[in-house]
């Protein structure tokens, strides 16, 4: 233990250079950093929401919305085929994961379930009794959920992009869930709002032949349906309703393009769009047959207008009115272009943490981090002399070795993460502590300094091991376990007690034995 | 320069002989502990309990009471507002919101709309019911676990007395920690779970350390018997142990001084965790072993496996 041979003072130096370089990024403001020569390390710590300030974002992707609208096709195709056969059935309709019907002729039935059967070859379809039932198989649902949730995270990139938001991250946790972290932000109502809606673009005809009013009290004609009129459109007397048909004329999928802009015979604010050569066919046709007839532009599940057709739109272009402010159109343009959320999504967790509470956090955590170093180094200087100081410096080149190896992992930096940091200063010493206080007792019990001090290092070690590895235990469950900030503080605790070893073993021992060498005293300064 | 030996040399305190006292007082502890957190309960923050927490600046000193008028008649069930580390600062607490998650953001855009336009928001946060149940379930678990964990890995470096001694400390250390939070009414969250966590690396770390110089002492004196032998033990420690707990105390008031007031609780339970953590581990870990029938089998087994047994006499070199 008092061996250190050169190859050894190489590799601890050049660990230690290794360190101070990935930690010096940090000690130049964010812009220097970048124009370091390109040899040198540039990286900054990854400072963590809670710090930078922004907004952290948990959503869940209502994945039934999409196996719902799945079954609600299959319910309409089963319809069409049924009647297409004159079969009569009854009860047609879904569950959770499944559509049954009941055909109450016997000898009808074998014909209609293969009917069913024909609708949907990978479902499971049965038939129990006179009831036939089409349920989906697991690995449908999963197929589903995966595509429903990779197809949201899609959107919400494209329309978070779209506001200019910086380095957003937007990734996928768990079966159903997405994370969003909007770095910078501090009021992210705007975003969420854009997140938050569906955008989900028909234009369906209206129902002339039935009133409204009839369908207000209960009864909705089939193939048709019952929408409200949305806000601010032209319902200055509250709620308005309007029946429209139940088949969508053309959809926004096939949008090709949606700019805000201005009417040009009032100046109205209004988004003018652009269809696909697909969706220009089918709505020139719409518009061709339905001359003088008012269709309705829907928005997810609300009529944002119901003008009347003055004459068939060839063209494939056209434009949405409806008393928008200049914000709401370039909303809505945004929405459109960057497309339709395949189901809605909820808010589960927000945490949004402005930049000044960031800021006082960061400072705070350094002057925390500054005294207490302090205080750990008078302390240490104090208990046990020269061989404190040294101990003092291996503390030093830990925090430097524990910043180098935060921004060389690009781990996330939070405030626990900074709490974690200042208990590593005072921890730190601990196997310092543990082999000075040895090396005083086998002075004690007579032995000359090189021994007691290569005694104290050898019995030292393995409990130092022992304390260390339990410590670490602690701090890897609680990066499973945790989440956000916490697992930054878990993070910190690991980087720090493997650095604050290799400091206290390592880097100090070269000191203590170097001058060991050098002066060869008689007499330990303990 | 002189080095100071702040516990003497050759310290000889009768931690083993005092031991009823240590177990009494501890009994009492725990009993309280778990009393407290029964009938008092724990204030668990919204991590736990779902609901919303704002943090807001104005630009004069906050007139509280004005606040609290205007966002009691918002009709969103409890709520409480705080001074938090300055008089501009308000910390606005709101009850989980019945109905859905999206209940929960229209309640904070009704706090927004009801609060004056020159507020700045410093942070705002809100947990709906699925998430905080899914989060008080894993900081269960991560406890747990961890503990599980530190048993298993003790077992296996020492004997099982040693195991269920740490263990016992601390689950002694995590349970009263919970207990003072009842008692002072801290909010407990999930930088509470990490610092009860961080507590138990710490304890058992300090246990360790005693234990295995009990391990080293039961090889180098065959004859002597246990209490006294536990007892020279932790002397032998007691002045690593006390200067350790000194220096991260040293660090933990930093932070819980400077640290700034949003992780204060978080400094005050780790402060806690020290403080008891280093008793248990002298006063409740190591006298725990007399009990554990840490009979001459169990010593011979130790002494058998000892390699450098012969090293652990002083030799002149």
């Amino acid at each position: 233990m008092v061996n250190f041979p050169t190859w050894k003072k190489v590799l601890v130096a050049l660990i230690c250079l290794l360190g101070l370089a990935f930690a010096a990024p940090n000690f130049v403001d964010e812009e220097t950093s970048k124009q370091l020569p390109d040899w040198l390390p540039h990286n900054q710590v990854n400072l963590g929401l809670d710090l930078r300030g922004g907004s952290h974002l948990l959503l869940e992707v209502e994945v039934q919305a999409v196996i719902d609208e799945y079954l609600e096709t299959l319910v309409d195709s089963a319809r069409a085929e049924l009647r297409g056969e004159r079969i009569r059935y009854r009860a047609l309709g879904k569950q959770e994961h499944s559509a049954g019907v009941t055909i109450p002729n016997a000898d009808e039935r074998e014909k209609a379930l293969e009917l069913m059967r024909g609708l949907d070859s990978a479902a499971q379809t049965t038939i129990d009794g006179d009831r036939i039932t089409i349920t989906m198989t697991d690995q449908q649902i999963a197929e589903r959920r995966t595509s429903a949730v990779q197809q949201s995270i899609e959107i919400i990139r494209r329309r978070i992009d779209e506001t200019g938001v910086r380095e957003p991250t937007i990734q996928r946790q768990g079966d159903d869930r997405v994370i969003v972290q909007l770095p910078g932000i501090d009021d992210p109502e705007r975003v969420k709002s854009l997140i938050g809606k569906t955008a989900k673009l028909t234009f369906q005809m209206v129902d002339l032949e039935n009133s409204v009013e009839e369908a207000l009290g209960g009864r909705v004609p089939p193939g048709s349906l019952l929408l409200p009129m949305l806000e601010g459109a032209n319902s200055p007397t509250g709620q308005q309703y309007i029946l429209v048909k139940k088949r969508v004329a053309v959809s926004g999928e096939n949008l090709v393009d949606a700019q805000p802009s201005f009417d040009g015979r009032d100046n109205q604010p209004v988004v003018s769009f652009r269809f696909d050569t697909l969706g220009a066919k089918k709505f020139g046709k719409v518009t061709t047959e339905n001359v003088k007839r008012p269709f309705a532009i829907v928005l997810d599940g609300k009529v944002i207008s119901a003008p009347v057709i003055q004459e068939p739109i060839l063209g494939g272009t056209g434009q949405i009115s409806g008393g928008f402010s200049v914000q709401d159109t370039q909303d809505l343009a945004l929405l459109l272009r960057a497309g339709a959320l395949p189901a809605p999504l909820t808010i589960l967790e927000e945490r949004t943490v402005g930049p000044g509470l960031g800021a006082d956090s960061i400072a705070a955590g350094e002057i925390a981090c500054l005294v207490g170093m302090v205080l750990v180094v008078i302390f240490m200087g104090i208990a046990y002399g020269r061989f404190g100081l040294y101990a003092d410096i291996a503390l030093a080149m830990n925090l430097f070795l524990i910043l180098g190896l935060l921004s060389l992992l690009q781990a996330t930096l939070t405030l626990p993460g900074i709490a974690g940091i200042v208990l590593t200063i005072g921890m730190a010493v601990d196997a310092n502590v543990l082999i000075f206080e040895r090396i005083r007792e086998e002075t004690r019990a007579g032995r000359t300094p090189i021994s007691a001090i290569d005694a104290g290092y050898g019995r030292a070690l393995s409990t130092i091991i022992d304390a260390n590895l339990t410590t670490l235990i602690a701090a890897i469950l609680l990066y499973s376990f945790g989440s956000g900030p916490v697992r930054g503080f878990a993070v910190t605790l690991a980087i720090g007690i493997v650095t604050s070893m290799f400091t206290a073993i390592m880097l100090t021992r070269m000191f203590v034995v170097t001058w060991l060498r050098s002066k060869r005293p008689t007499e330990l300064p303990l | 320069m002189k080095a100071l030996n702040l516990i003497p040399a050759g310290v000889d305190i009768g931690f083993i002989s005092k031991r009823k006292l240590f177990f009494v007082f501890s009994a009492l502890l725990l009993a309280a502990s778990v009393s407290l957190t029964l009938t008092k309960g724990l204030n668990f923050g919204i991590d736990f309990k779902g609901g919303i927490l704002i943090e807001v600046r104005t630009e004069g000193p906050a007139n509280i009471a004005d606040m609290r008028g205007k966002l009691s008649t918002l009709g969103l069930g409890d709520i409480s507002l705080q001074e938090f580390g300055e008089v501009t600062d308000v910390l606005i607490r709101i009850q989980r919101q019945p109905g859905g998650d999206a209940a929960q953001q229209e309640a904070v855009n009704a706090v927004k709309g009801a609060l004056d336009e020159n507020i700045q928001y410093r942070r705002t946060e809100f947990v709906g019911p699925q998430v905080s149940a899914e989060l008080l379930e894993d900081g269960i678990m991560a406890v747990s676990l961890a503990m599980l964990a530190i048993l298993v890995y003790i077992w296996f470096r020492f004997e099982w007395q040693f195991g269920v001694g740490a263990v016992i400390a601390l689950v002694h250390d995590v349970t009263t920690t919970i207990g003072i939070f009842a008692l002072l009414g801290f909010e407990f969250n999930l930088s509470t779970v990490a610092a009860v966590l961080t507590i138990a690396g710490y304890s058992i770390n300090d246990t360790v350390v005693v234990y295995d110089r009990v391990r080293e002492n039961l090889r180098k004196y065959k004859t002597m018997p246990l209490a006294e032998l536990l007892n020279l033990s932790i002397n032998n420690t007691l002045s690593r142990t006390l200067i350790t707990s000194l220096t991260t105390l040293l660090a933990l008031a930093a932070l819980f001084f400077l640290g700034g007031e949003v992780i204060r609780d978080f400094s005050f339970a780790m402060i806690w965790g020290v403080v008891v953590g280093t008793y248990s581990s002298i006063c409740i870990a190591v006298p725990l072993l007399l009990y554990f029938g840490l009979d001459d089998k169990a010593r011979g087994g130790l002494a058998g496996d000892d390699e450098d047994d012969a090293e652990a006499q002083p030799d002149a070199p």
